[in-house]
């Protein structure tokens, strides 16, 4: 059990103020926002650190080819070693683990990663659909590519058509409790979610991510310096996997990677029942309907009934006995390089006792999970605040 | 350190192709499955190098990802970096001691832009970059301190291009127009596509696939300052460290595959290492084609290439990003193991 190599854990986290624009600040500055309290939490400083992990999606965002590069200053990386990862929309998920691996691998001792996106200093949209020869572009964004996907889940799951919108409204909800937050529509009522505007039918605008400015960072040590640390978020687990795009018989709506990318993460972590085992999950969900899609592909519930987990308030975080994305979610703040990262310090901060408002009472261990590409990536972890039996 | 070593190795180059990324990438990776007889299902960790910005696309590499068949799923991971730092993150996941094969791969086509100006892209977009200033101009700035400062002559520099093959003669050297003063067209890189593929083992495999694995004794890479005005630009003081790190100096080196693109690259990696002129020439030489993302990658095959010739026993590989050698990796491959 447990992740491989040596133990380690996450004892610094920052984040950002998530926003549409960042006008305030520069990359540089944007990042080493989120270093710089990652390192404060961690009471460390640049010196302490022996390697950075930097995770972006495409550089089209930003038009800058390979930015950790110029970053390198603004990262305090000068003499030391930086990595720079980019698995799609998991990404964030995925530098998390790279960082992680070089912890348990005993290459180094104290680690700093960082997920971004500066998504204001271009157009995200224009980014992705750039056009390719011998290539049929949808020019659809992701919402356009993932509508049919949605709508094979409802119609094999016989799912009310109202599921989504309920995802939606309780991620706005739990966003009003989390000050990074993007999105904090303190006056949005549930009627409004179902009236917004259908972008790609069954999406509706408001069952929809924004798309934002923002960086992750966390600190993640060897156990040595841990123990010293007062609440370590211990790692128990980490997983990716990827499978191809296209293939004949491919699952779209609960993906063979997904799978197996769970089995493998509740295996090192030596969980069972994941749904009685994790107290908060903080899942990828960029339109409303992936929550319960995820829920059932990584084996909360039985396939077909993630809906009713969602319907019958499983996943609030009043009442739930599952409360998913506290934070507010991929819904509410969007910077997509940083977007995984989010949902793995999120989880972490749920077992440090750190989540302040969102916090989910006596939370022991939580799940960060990440997905990209066509729902072909997947970066997950699991993080305890007690120590994994090894 | 848990001994991994590079079992097998396909490359590829031209100046120009004609093919995808995916077309490049089959035969390569099929080419090395097949020497060391793995199936995708026997490999345990994939990693790939490539950039965005080479093929025009986003996401480029999730396009390529189908030159490897995913299907069944596979444990995986991707750098926007030269495929050198996708072996080094492999390298990484192997002292875990969770795998003990892999596959690493990188490639780039920059025939369809102009790499001299996306190159650019890469520098400060804030001050730096909206000038365009091209590949070649911020070499020539370099290579102006380095021969200003007396660190490097136009003799070296002669003599460098020879040993490289850009030129014939020291008269052909001389006889060059200067293409970015004081470069001349034999001082810079020809820019080509290419791909490379490797497979990796643990020491509890690599025998069974290898006749005499090339065994990794040491890697390290590290970066330096980004901005001019920060840098000093006579120097390279990261691949030094990585050197030093990679235990380059713990013995006699008998061959050195350096990225260098330039001839002031190379005399003054040599420097900043403590590298002789070794009497093995390299195999190949980026400066005669010089693939982004995956010349780094390439010299480490080279270099594994070397030991499993017994031409070598122990050689160094480098691979370098960034403007003027900003980031730099070390690599030194044993035939002997350690």
């Amino acid at each position: 059990m447990g992740a491989g190599g040596e133990t380690a854990a996450v004892i610094g986290i920052g984040m950002t103020n998530f926003s549409a624009t960042r006008g305030d600040v520069s990359m540089p500055g944007l990042v080493r926002e989120a270093a710089l309290r990652a390192l404060e939490d961690a009471g460390m400083d640049w010196d302490d650190i022996d390697a950075v992990v930097m995770g972006k999606a495409p550089d089209f965002f930003e038009g800058v080819m390979m930015p950790e590069i110029f970053l390198s200053e603004a990262l305090g990386c000068v003499g030391k070693p930086i990595l720079r990862v980019h698995t799609a929309g998991s990404v964030g998920g995925s530098t998390a683990l790279v960082a992680a691996s070089l912890v348990h691998s005993g290459v180094h001792k104290k680690v700093l990663t960082v997920g971004w996106e500066k998504q204001s200093e271009s157009n995200a949209m224009w980014a992705l659909s750039l056009k390719q020869p011998f290539q049929v572009s949808i020019n659809a964004g992701a919402g356009g590519y993932f509508s049919p996907i949605i709508r094979q889940y409802m119609e094999e799951s016989n799912a009310p058509e109202l599921i989504g919108c309920m995802v939606a409204f309780k991620d706005r909800q739990h966003a009003l409790l989390n000050p990074y937050a993007h999105l904090h529509q303190k006056d949005l009522t549930f009627d409004q979610v179902v009236e917004s505007p259908m972008l790609w039918e069954p999406i509706r605008y408001s069952e929809t991510c924004p798309s934002s400015d923002g960086a992750a960072a966390m600190v993640i040590v060897h156990e040595s310096i841990a123990d010293q640390a007062p609440n370590p978020a211990w790692i128990h687990a980490g997983a990716m996997r990827s499978e191809a795009n296209n293939f004949p018989g491919r699952d779209e709506v609960n993906p063979q990677a997904s799978r197996e990318c769970a089995a493998d993460l509740w295996e090192q972590a030596g969980i069972t029942n994941p749904r009685e085992e994790i107290d908060a999950a903080e899942l990828y969900v960029p339109f409303s309907w992936y929550e319960p899609m995820w829920l059932e592909s990584l084996g909360f519930c039985e396939r077909g009934d993630g809906w009713k987990m969602v319907e019958s308030g499983a996943t609030h975080i009043e009442g739930g006995d599952l409360p998913v994305n506290c934070s507010g979610g991929v819904l509410s703040s969007n910077p997509i390089g940083a977007s995984g990262m989010i949902r793995f310090a999120e989880a972490a901060l749920q077992v440090r006792g750190m989540a302040g408002e969102h916090q989910v009472a006596g939370a022991k261990k939580a799940l960060g999970h990440a997905y990209g590409g066509g729902a072909q990536y997947f970066a997950m972890w699991v993080v305890g605040a007690d120590k994994p039996n090894n | 350190m848990r001994k991994v070593a590079v079992v097998a190795a396909a490359s590829r180059q031209e100046e120009k192709m004609l093919d995808t990324e995916v077309e490049m990438m089959i035969p390569l990776i099929t080419e090395v499955r097949t020497r060391t007889g793995l199936d995708q299902t026997d490999i345990g960790f994939t990693c790939s190098g490539s950039s965005d910005f080479l093929a025009g696309q986003a996401f480029s590499f999730v396009m390529t990802l189908d030159a490897v068949g995913p299907v069944p799923p596979i444990a995986e991971s991707h750098v926007e970096m030269d495929g050198a730092w996708a072996l080094y993150e492999t390298w990484v996941k192997f002292q875990m001691g969770v795998i003990d094969t892999a596959l690493v791969y990188s490639y780039g086509k920059p025939s369809p832009g102009s790499l001299q100006d996306v190159l650019s892209t890469q520098l400060d977009p804030y001050y730096v970059a909206p000038l365009w200033p091209d590949a070649h101009s911020v070499a020539a700035l370099q290579a102006r301190l380095l021969l200003e400062q007396g660190i490097i002559t136009p003799d070296e520099l002669a003599d460098c291009a020879l040993r490289t093959g850009t030129v014939e003669s020291r008269e052909d050297y001389f006889s060059q127009p200067l293409l970015a003063d004081p470069l001349r067209e034999a001082d810079c890189p020809t820019y080509a596509d290419g791909g490379v593929a490797l497979i990796l083992a643990s020491e509890e495999k690599a025998d069974e696939l290898c006749e005499r694995p090339a065994w990794i004794t040491g890697i390290d890479h590290r970066i330096d300052a980004h901005h001019f005005g920060v840098r000093d630009l006579t120097a390279a003081p990261s691949a030094r460290l990585a050197a030093k790190n990679a235990g380059a100096h713990d013995g006699p080196i008998d061959s050195t595959e350096l990225h260098a693109a330039y001839t002031t690259h190379d005399l003054l990696l040599r420097k900043e290492m403590g590298l002789d002129i070794p009497k093995i020439p390299q195999r190949s030489y980026p400066i005669q084609a010089d693939t982004l993302m995956a010349s780094g990658l390439l010299r480490i095959a080279e270099a594994a290439r070397s030991i499993w010739d017994g031409s070598a026993n122990r050689a160094l590989a480098h691979a370098t990003a960034g403007p003027l050698l900003q980031q730099n990796l070390v690599c030194v491959l044993d035939g002997g193991g350690d």
